[in-house]
């Protein structure tokens, strides 16, 4: 928990940041040895200069993961979402043969238990649909309806509690039958608005619920300790510290699906709108509030439905970038590092980004597949950048071609700083080879003379 | 009044393009005509599409409009539409192991209305399925689509399951987020598309269109 201090509300922006990158980077952990600690100070003061635009001992390596350390561990996706002590010997086994500049998190994979308890519908997992050792899956539908926009606008916990999750999670489809919670303004409303709550499929619900929440507990009470084993004999610093998203994406994503959202641009644009402002103050909250509670500056947020081809600029400009830029506003204010993963190609929207009121050394780029010297060139002395090694030359290249993937990347972005070396695409698929030939030419290759 | 039509649609006008059809239609325009305004109108939209002036929520739309038109136009029609599908055949679907349909249905509708006939598998299809598919419908050209990297190797599964059935004439093409020149080459394809009107490109360069 990163604890606010009491002068906070005199303190400027960088300074807020500065406070909590410093309670991150200095954060009281019982390290294994002091190699270890000394690792992780190194690494958290690396990837403390590069978002403040300066140059690191080294290029930081964060590579983002996805299942393959589970292939890697010798386990099959299905096993890491429901074994947890088989999720952990293969995440800690990752952590400590590839020892990277971040975290590799097993907090994404699981609970599978849980899934199976509220019968999730929006995706497909190991056992449910897809098979056992490849990724989850996310099953395309408008899980909110077209009409439905002024019920969001109105109340968006609201929305979410008797409409979205009804739909979502199966075992919760009864709390359609609850009542809104602002019901209840008086005593006599306590026992009416909770009249629902009496109702047998309500409570089954609530019941599932309750249980589901006990398997939630038991998932955590396992990941926690397998986070801190390797953050603490690694010395190897988490680094998402809270997560939200874009307000085009969650209303493109999450509720209206893509054909929805891109019907809306043209049918409703008003509402749209509308639901994406609305939704803007929910997700600064819910990017400073985990960075509050984990002690940690980075807010993770993937771009997706904003990517060149998915819209023109003319409509990044009008629907997608006004809500999000307002996002990354809050959280910089709120002292928290927004940190981008920038999914598809980009190139288009370079200049739309790098927007003015967005102040210098406050945010974090990752590209997927943008040409990394015209982000370079873009970016460069405004924000921190990085990413872009293809999933496909992880997948299909040789150790050797990765290498001057690397070194040639290196030498055309890296030099001034203020760079993070990633791969493009979240991993699943690549082989042992490749990951060390990204990840050792990082360490060796990227060092500051 | 064609023209109109044309316009209302590639200018993404949906309630014009709906209201000019339904004069058309009540004024005694052959429906055939209205269809074949349609068919022109997408050919525009999907050059513009190639030329980076339209995205996916334009083909989407465009796609939305023509359904909604031809729902209007099917029931009075006297005679049966000749097919205009004189193009050739492809097969199309996401590779075993992958749900996601979103992309594959954009490509499928692409080649449709450029002119395809489109056998349309679904998602998670295994290789023995684009097989068969391919030796009952005769189709020259296969359209494997993959939205992650897991799709890689039953891309690569695909191509190998159509050379082991002797369909070494049949044309795949792989096209996917995650997919480039160099999955092409790892999985064997014959091309790699960025887009769905890469895709007609392609067809359109196999089968001479
Ligand atoms: C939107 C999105 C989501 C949404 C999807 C739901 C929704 N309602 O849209 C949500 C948020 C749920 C999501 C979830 C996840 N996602 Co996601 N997601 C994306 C994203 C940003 C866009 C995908 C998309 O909608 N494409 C739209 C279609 C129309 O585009 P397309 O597939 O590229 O198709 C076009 C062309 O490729 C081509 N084409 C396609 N097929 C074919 C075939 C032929 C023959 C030809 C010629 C052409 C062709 O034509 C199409 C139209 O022009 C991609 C990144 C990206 N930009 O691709 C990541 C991405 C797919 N997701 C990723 C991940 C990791 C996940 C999660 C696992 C994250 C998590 N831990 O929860 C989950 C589950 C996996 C899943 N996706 O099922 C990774 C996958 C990495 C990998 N190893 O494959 C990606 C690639 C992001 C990244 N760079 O890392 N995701």
């Amino acid at each position: 928990m990163f604890a606010i201090p009491e002068n906070w509300g005199e303190l400027t922006a960088r300074e807020r940041q500065d406070a909590r990158i410093n309670s991150w980077a200095l954060a009281q952990i019982e390290f294994a040895s002091t190699e270890a600690e000394q690792g992780y100070r190194k690494r958290t003061q690396m990837i403390k200069n590069v978002v403040q635009l300066k140059k690191p001992e080294r290029v930081p390596v964060m590579p983002w993961a996805g299942v393959y350390p589970a292939e890697y561990g010798g386990i099959t996706v299905q096993e890491a979402m429901y074994d947890y002590e088989k999720l952990g010997d293969a995440w800690k086994k990752f952590n400590a043969d590839f020892v990277p500049d971040c975290l590799v998190s097993a907090a994404l994979i699981g609970p599978g238990k849980a899934f199976d308890m509220l019968d999730v519908k929006n995706y497909h997992w190991p056992g449910h649909g897809t098979p056992a050792g490849t990724s989850y899956q996310c099953v395309e539908g408008e899980y909110m309806t077209a009409d439905e926009y002024d019920l969001l606008i109105a109340d968006p916990s609201n929305y979410f509690m008797r409409s979205y999750l009804p739909r979502v999670l199966g075992a919760l489809e009864p709390w359609q039958m609850l009542g809104p919670w602002t019901d209840i303004v008086e005593l006599p409303f306590v026992g009416l608005a909770l009249i629902p709550a009496g109702i047998p499929p309500v409570q089954q619900a609530f019941q599932k619920f309750l249980e589901a929440g006990q398997a939630i507990m038991e998932w955590i009470s396992a990941v926690g300790p397998i986070e801190q084993t390797s953050v603490a004999s690694l010395g190897v610093p988490p680094t998402i510290g809270g997560f939200t998203k874009a307000p085009f994406d969650t209303l493109g994503d999450t509720l209206r699906g893509t054909r929805g959202i891109m019907l809306d641009m043209y049918r409703q644009p008003d509402k749209l709108i509308a639901a994406m402002e609305r939704i803007v103050p929910i997700a600064i909250d819910m990017g400073v509030r985990n960075a509050t509670a984990h002690d940690n500056p980075l807010v993770f947020i993937p771009l997706h439905k904003g990517a060149d081809g998915f819209m023109s600029n003319k409509d990044f400009e009008k629907f997608y970038w006004p809500t999000l830029k307002a996002v990354l506003m809050g959280l910089i204010e709120a002292g928290t590092v927004p940190y981008l993963f920038v999914e598809g190609g980009y190139s288009q929207r370079l200049d739309v980004i790098t927007d003015p009121d967005i102040p210098a050394g406050h945010t974090v780029w990752m590209f997927d597949q943008t040409d990394m010297k015209e982000v370079k060139a873009k970016l460069g002395g405004w924000a921190c950048f990085g990413g872009n090694v293809p999933g496909s030359l992880l997948k299909a290249g040789t150790p050797q071609e990765v290498e001057a993937y690397v070194k040639q990347l290196i030498d055309d972005v890296a030099q001034d700083g203020g760079y993070i070396l990633a791969n493009g695409a979240v991993l699943d698929n690549t082989t042992p080879e490749n990951l060390h030939a990204m990840i050792d030419t990082g360490k060796t290759y990227g060092v500051y003379g | 009044m064609s023209q109109k039509l044309i316009d209302a649609i590639t200018d993404m006008r949906e309630n014009d393009a709906l209201s000019i059809t339904d004069e058309m239609l009540q004024s005694g325009t052959n429906p055939l005509d209205v269809l074949e305004a349609c068919r022109k109108a997408m050919e525009v939209v999907g050059q513009r599409f190639e030329d980076g002036d339209c995205f996916v929520p334009e083909l989407i739309l465009a796609g939305e409009v023509l359904k909604q038109i031809s729902e209007k136009a099917k029931p009075l029609m006297k005679e049966q539409a000749v097919s205009a599908k004189d193009l050739g055949k492809v097969v199309i679907g996401t590779v075993e192991g992958d749900i996601h349909s979103i992309a594959k249905d954009i490509v499928a509708f692409m080649l449709d209305v450029s002119g395809f006939e489109v056998t349309d598998l679904g998602v998670d299809v295994p290789p023995v399925k684009f097989v068969e598919s391919v030796k009952e419908t005769g189709a020259a050209v296969v359209g494997l689509s993959g939205f992650l990297t897991l799709a890689y190797d039953p891309m690569k599964a695909t191509v190998k399951a159509l050379k082991a059935a002797g369909l070494n004439e049949v044309k795949v093409m792989i096209g996917g987020g995650q997919v480039d020149e160099q999955i092409r080459e790892y999985t064997g394809a014959d091309a790699y598309g960025r887009d769905a009107m890469a895709a007609v490109a392609l067809a359109k360069q196999w089968l001479g269109g």
